[in-house]
């Protein structure tokens, strides 16, 4: 469960991205999150892995206060969270197989079932062929994709998507949505930010809008 | 969880090992430059070590003669004796009376003519004794103290050989202590800036790594291996750069005891002293790649 209460945050040029925010979100729901482009979507969601800090309010993830959090303790939050981020941040050094292995070595995952771990999650992505090739010879579809498996490989309890569909065409956006869904369906807490509105029409799931910092609905 | 943690740190030094081995110049060079100035303080160490080798056999035991007065007789002899043996600085002590003296002084070669012209015994009797180890001064002390005594004419020690042996030992000794310390200063120095480069070209990695869950210490490692494992190479090739320069001397002072027929020869670094140079090279290596880390992990902290 993620529980803000009264969470501002004003850059240090005093700019307020987010204005007394109030908002729970239950374990295993799945949440869009939808607003113009500087609306505070991605402000709000790097607050929750800890990536910026409130200037005020408390943010309750699973009872534990991640404004007050101390620097040791941040890795391990984020170990529980699987972010998609808008702009991938993939490791152009490494292959598609070593970059979704990255959150298993960090969290010293025992080396016999890693492998298959991997496997498994670019399976669920549709990338299992492509193991062996480097993310420059990629498409932007499958960057993202590959941006979905290093997010779900450790299993995380929460997965949270910065702009998923970003710039896909609708089939591989839809495609994208059909993979949150999955894993929401597992039990997965799911908060995707998307400012596309196709992708909201036909949901049922709680839509979000943030309005200059504000919650509208 | 062992096994886990193990597994990780097996897994990052082969990694370090492959970075390092996939820039081989870069590696090499900064490798061979460590084990330069590694090797300038490990060399005028072993030299000292070998200088006090040799003083210490020459004073393994210092030596004194005591020159008796010429109207003395047999009681003060045993006196002498008895007050040479209770005094705890002394080892042992050997009576040579005039006449022994005389006669050895025969059997060395060239004085027998110069012996047979003699009326009478020129020679004193005397004592040669045996002091325990001790610096200049506090055998200067002794030789004072003998030199009183009414029996004794004159003590002979020549202690200036000593306390030049001495100042220069020491003085060796703070050479060494000052090269090592630049030296060591320079070897983080260079490590410093190795490991900021590093850091820089692995901003990216750092990065993200940080944002999907890694700790400092996760983020730390692979830089502090590579910094440990190039200072144990440049600790190596020190090594290798001393071994190699005691065994040129050593041929160069084989022909020379050829000609002036003495046997001098160098002593290598001790196995305690080749583990001592490798440990601390590497923990140099360590240190510098420590330091930088910490100075510019803060730098690229996400924010």
């Amino acid at each position: 469960m993620i529980v803000f209460k009264n969470v501002s945050k004003r850059y240090p040029d005093g700019y307020v991205a987010l204005n007394n925010i109030d908002l729970t979100i239950e374990s295993g729901q799945m949440v869009f999150l939808t607003g113009h482009s500087g609306a505070g979507k991605s402000t709000l969601l790097k607050l929750i892995a800890a990536i910026e800090r409130p200037t005020s309010g408390t943010i309750a993830i699973s009872g534990q206060n991640i404004a007050q959090l101390k620097l040791g303790a941040i890795p391990y939050l984020r170990r529980k969270i699987g972010f998609i981020f808008q702009d991938h941040k993939l490791l152009f050094d490494r292959n598609v197989f070593d970059n979704v292995l990255l959150p298993l070595q960090i969290s010293n995952f025992d080396s016999k079932a890693v492998a298959s771990r991997v496997r498994a999650a670019l399976d669920k992505v549709g990338l299992l062929k492509k193991e062996k090739a480097m993310p420059i010879a990629l498409s932007g579809g499958e960057r993202q994709r590959l941006c979905i498996a290093r997010a779900v490989v450790h299993r995380p309890n929460i997965l949270i998507a910065d702009e998923p569909t970003g710039n896909l065409d609708v089939d591989y956006a839809r495609d994208i949505m059909a993979m949150f869904t999955s894993f929401n369906q597992v039990g997965v807490t799911v908060l995707i930010a998307t400012h596309d509105a196709s992708l909201l029409e036909d949901t049922q799931h709680r839509i979000l809008l943030l309005k200059q910092g504000k919650l509208a609905v | 969880m062992i096994r886990a943690w193990l597994t990780q740190h097996a897994f990052v030094f082969f990694l370090t090992l492959k970075r390092i081995i996939s820039t081989p110049i870069t590696s090499l060079l900064s490798v061979i430059v460590m084990g330069i100035a590694l090797s300038l303080p490990t060399g005028v160490y072993l030299l000292m070590k070998n200088l006090q080798l040799v003083s210490g056999q020459a004073a393994s035991s210092p030596q004194m003669s005591l020159f008796l007065k010429k109207n003395i007789d047999k009681q003060d002899i045993a006196k002498i004796k008895q007050q040479l043996e209770e005094n705890p600085q002394i080892v042992n002590s050997e009576f040579v009376s005039k006449d022994a003296a005389l006669q050895r002084l025969q059997q060395s070669s060239g004085f027998t003519d110069i012996t047979n012209t003699l009326e009478r015994n020129p020679l004193p009797d005397a004592f040669i004794i045996h002091t325990v180890q001790g610096t200049p001064e506090t055998l200067g002390q002794l030789r004072a103290e003998i030199q009183n005594w009414p029996q004794v004419e004159h003590v002979q020690f020549d202690s200036a050989w000593l306390e030049r042996l001495h100042a220069l030992l020491q003085l060796g000794r703070f050479v060494v202590l000052m090269l090592a310390t630049l030296l060591s200063i320079a070897i983080i120095a260079i490590m410093f800036n190795t490991i900021r480069l590093q850091i820089l070209t692995k901003q990216d990695e750092i990065e993200i790594s940080k944002l999907i869950g890694a700790t400092d210490s996760f983020i730390r490692r692979p830089f502090l291996y590579f910094g440990a494992i190039e200072g144990l190479a440049g600790g190596a090739t020190a090594w290798i750069i001393v071994t190699f320069a005691i065994e040129s001397i050593n041929q160069e002072l084989v022909r020379l005891a050829e000609l002036y027929s003495f046997e001098v020869h160098l002593q290598h670094l001790s196995t305690g002293d080749s583990i001592s140079l490798l440990v601390f090279s590497a923990w140099l290596g360590w240190l510098g790649a420590r330091l930088s880390v910490a100075s510019h992990l803060w730098q690229i902290e996400p924010r």
